[in-house]
């Protein structure tokens, strides 16, 4: 082979030159990202076309608002013909969507138990927080009942009183093995709790008197319904639902069957049949002549709702974790509360902490369906508030507010499932 | 299980004590169900025993011969004849009817916004994802009620009223002259039989015989076309080369269907404004559409996350193969991602067509007669039979529940890895 150098191979290096316009900075941003090809390209415009539209159409009429006006007529006038909202409506009923009829002169109530509720939560939501906070959130749920419905104090008390009785003889029978000492606690808390409300709390408010102006359960409604209902059947539901996932994957057929029935059964029916059963039907199943407070209730009918979807998440969480855990969980010698309270527990409900947070979500979201037994949730009293003459027609500023309510709460229990998801994160990938 | 440690170097002729009830693990757990058995049947005679004492006292017995009487009221959209004078049962059936469509509807419109918005979220472009999250964000946190609520103040207060469309400088118009969104329903073309073959008695209902003929020839044809297909399929294992038979299966397709259209005189009847309202054409009232579009938006967020996290459980590995072979893009997701991410997605895909059906009944909200309006609505009001509706209402729905579980199960076993 002989060494030939034609004329058109380039003998020496050229210096290396800018890229070409179109392969660098902004241009080549705009075109990986949005024009990359044809389908993207439509897409962006598309997207672009639909958020000016939405951004032209929707911000004139929010940023033209009408914030003080007593009617919607008279808010017309103000705009003149121009497009505006009318939030006067929200300025002039925002304590009805708050707190429904509650008395004005104690709203306090309320607002001072949401705060304590804060409180309550902080230590069991954010670990910095002292532990010995959680004292106070044991105490929480009595002293909110009271301050809300207000009443006498003694009555939570006596109420509290049921399970320090439980407590005594769980004690005092640990002789007697962990199953009838159990029971007969349980027996006696619940003699306490028939019995003993009535009486000793009318002792003990003759000697002391604590009581705050009562509140009738017809005279609450707005987002304190919401979150009253919301709240309780969020914490009474957690507790229940780990019961019933442990019911549904025991080796008892008895106790399993009925477990899968209930669940079933409860997930096959919308809620507002339950709600409606809780409203037409409850009466029938008690002892004639029983009445109880609707709202209570409707407390009972969500949180069994809830019950069924926490057990089948919780469930979940059980089934992803590896058999391994359960034969060391044994093969330390741990009885069967044990290995679930110190091993499977822990690491079942971290695994379903996505779907926890979820069915709280769903189950806040879903307090809005008492709106159809009659309870005055947000939307029944946007509802009323469109019914009344000076607001007659009113739609969009209500529905925006509502819905921003919601959205904050939901959002956040969302964002700090997140939050929590990384902070117990202890794999090491 | 009471106890997950049972101790099998206990002898088996060991005597047997009472205690054991109690310390054994093999007899614990019988002692434990005894009892439960016990509490469970306790409670269930108390619940019974009210009952029938509140019935007593009510002076009320427990029939469900409420079904057989006469309804007396008015249901504004019905598939299948109705009128006031019929019962209570035929009623119900109605509006059972009427959840069934809007269940059906709303599904199909939530998978269709689910896939799209789900895949969009992790598209590359970002104008695009952000969008989606926020799409899927709003709908997700606010309660659907609310959103049903809007859609529906949306259909009778943000469109034009009939009388909009009229008169020479009309402020609406129709959609390609065909589609009138009024606040009074949306008017659709609807399809009309010149010939008309008569209608089959079968007691309950009586479908029109032109439909039926139109539907068996549209099955038979598929049928064909799937045979042509396979046909197909097997000449090609067996040679490699597969026949050109598209212009087959669009033949057998549609050849049938047309001349049967075109001998029964198919045409289509379009909505008519006359006097103050549209006449002709189908009327989708604006409770059905409220809540599909409620449903289908509110829910389609739902799938879209769902569908988000079984694209993502796939590994990338997948992705990076198929762009090595030389698939584009669209062909990898449609041929190599999205097959494997359903086997992730149908479960919870399920679980969200039972909510739609669920969720159907907050009709209520916007005056949609299903089968809650119907009969767990007037009918209980009307007869005050609570007892027995409810529980009819709740066995309907748990029925329901039921079969869409199991039919979807049954696709998912199909389409599931076969593991061997």
């Amino acid at each position: 082979m002989t060494e030939r150098n034609p004329a058109f191979v380039r003998g020496e290096m050229l210096p290396a030159r800018e890229p070409p316009a179109g392969q660098t900075g902004l241009l080549k941003l705009l075109r990986e990202n949005f024009f990359k090809d044809w389908l993207s390209a439509l897409l962006t415009v598309m997207s672009l076309i639909v958020s000016v539209w939405f951004v032209c159409s929707v911000f004139p009429w929010l940023f033209d608002s009408v914030w003080n006006a007593n009617s919607l007529s008279e808010c017309r006038q103000i705009l003149a013909g121009a497009e505006g909202a009318c939030f006067a409506v929200i300025r002039d009923r925002w304590t009805q969507l708050l707190f429904g009829f509650y008395p004005p002169e104690q709203y306090w109530r309320p607002v001072l138990a949401f705060a304590l509720m804060i409180v309550a939560l902080a230590p069991i939501l954010f670990p910095p927080v002292p532990r010995g906070l959680l004292r106070f959130s044991v105490v929480f749920p009595g002293l909110a009942y009271w301050l809300i419905w207000g009443g006498t104090l003694w009555l939570p008390v006596v109420v509290y009183g049921g399970f320090a009785v439980g407590a005594v003889l769980l004690r005092m029978t640990g002789r007697l093995g962990a199953g009838p000492g159990a029971g007969l606690a349980i027996v006696s808390a619940l003699t306490w709790w028939f019995v003993a409300p009535g009486p000793v709390t009318t002792v003990l408010e003759q000697l002391l008197p604590l009581s705050l102006a009562p509140v009738a359960s017809r005279e609450m409604g707005g987002f304190l319904l919401s979150i009253v209902i919301g709240v309780t059947g969020i914490s009474l539901s957690l507790p229940l639902g780990i019961v019933l996932a442990l019911g549904r994957r025991s080796k008892m057929p008895l106790v399993k069957t009925i477990s899968v029935v209930f669940i079933e059964f409860i997930r096959g029916v919308p809620l507002i049949t339950l709600l409606f059963t809780a409203s037409l039907l409850l009466n029938y199943f008690l002892p004639p002549g029983t009445t109880f407070d609707l709202i209570l209730r409707v407390i009972i009918m969500v949180t069994l709702f809830a019950t069924a979807y926490m057990a089948e998440v919780i469930r979940g969480g059980l089934a992803a974790l590896p058999r391994g855990q359960y034969e060391a969980a044994e093969a330390l010698g741990l009885d069967y509360w044990k290995a679930q309270r110190l091993v499977i527990m822990p690491q079942a409900l971290k695994i379903s902490i996505p779907g926890i947070v979820n069915s709280f979500i769903g189950l806040f979201k879903d307090t809005t369906l008492v709106v159809f037994i009659g309870l005055l949730d947000p939307i029944a009293l946007s509802n009323s508030i469109r019914a009344t003459a000076d607001w007659q027609g009113i739609y969009w500023e209500l529905f925006i507010f509502i819905g921003a309510l919601f959205f904050v709460f939901c959002f956040g229990m969302s964002r700090y499932s997140m939050h929590l998801e990384r902070r117990l994160k202890t794999d090491h990938r | 299980m009471a106890n997950a440690i049972t101790f099998p170097t206990l002898e088996p002729h060991q005597a047997f004590r009472l205690s054991m009830l109690l310390n054994d693990g093999r007899y614990r757990s019988y002692t434990i169900q005894i009892f439960v058995l016990m509490c469970l049947m306790l409670g269930i005679a108390w619940l019974v025993d009210n009952t029938i004492r509140n019935l007593a006292l009510l002076g009320k017995d427990f029939s469900f011969s409420f079904l057989w009487s006469t309804a007396g009221y008015d249901i504004n959209q019905r598939l299948i004849e109705y009128d006031t004078q019929m019962t209570h049962g035929r009623a119900a059936l109605v509006g059972l009817l009427n959840t069934v469509v809007l269940a059906v509807l709303s599904c199909a419109l939530a998978t269709i916004i689910g896939v799209v918005a789900g895949v969009l979220r992790l598209s590359g472009n970002p104008i695009v994802a952000r969008l989606t999250v926020v799409y899927v964000e709003v709908f997700r946190n606010i309660p659907l009620l609310l959103w049903i609520l809007v859609f529906g103040a949306i259909m009778s207060e943000a469109v034009p009223a009939p009388n909009a469309f009229k008169g020479e400088n009309a402020t609406a118009g129709m959609i390609l002259g065909a589609v009138a969104i009024t606040n009074r329903g949306v008017f659709i073309p609807e399809p009309l039989f010149t010939r008309d073959l008569g209608t089959l008695n079968l007691g309950i209902v009586e479908p029109s015989l032109n439909a039926i003929a139109v539907l068996v020839v549209v099955i038979a044809c598929v049928l064909i076309s799937r045979v042509l297909v396979r046909h197909a399929n097997r000449v090609q294992s067996q040679t490699g080369v597969r026949p050109v038979i598209w212009w087959k299966t669009m033949t057998v397709l549609a050849a049938p269907p047309l001349l049967l259209l075109w001998a029964l005189g198919f045409h289509l009847g379009y909505p008519e404004l006359r006097g103050f309202n549209f006449q002709g054409g189908f009327q989708l009232r604006n409770a059905l559409i409220a809540m599909w579009l409620g449903l289908g938006i509110y829910t389609g967020a739902f799938i879209a996350e769902n569908v988000r996290a079984g694209i993502l459980a796939i590994s990338k590995g997948q992705t990076e193969a198929a762009h090595a072979l030389g698939l584009r893009p669209g062909k990898t997701m449609r041929l190599v991602i999205l097959p494997q991410a359903l086997r992730v997605i149908v479960p919870p895909l399920i679980s969200q067509y039972l909510n739609i059906t669920k969720n159907t009944s907050l009709g209520l909200a916007v005056g949609y007669m299903d089968l809650r309006s119907t009969l767990g609505g007037i009918t209980i009001n009307q007869t005050g039979r609570e007892l027995e509706g409810m529980l009819l209402l709740m066995l309907i729905y748990l029925s329901l529940s039921l079969i869409i579980s199991g039919s979807m199960n049954a696709y998912n076993a199909r389409v599931g890895l076969k593991e061997r």
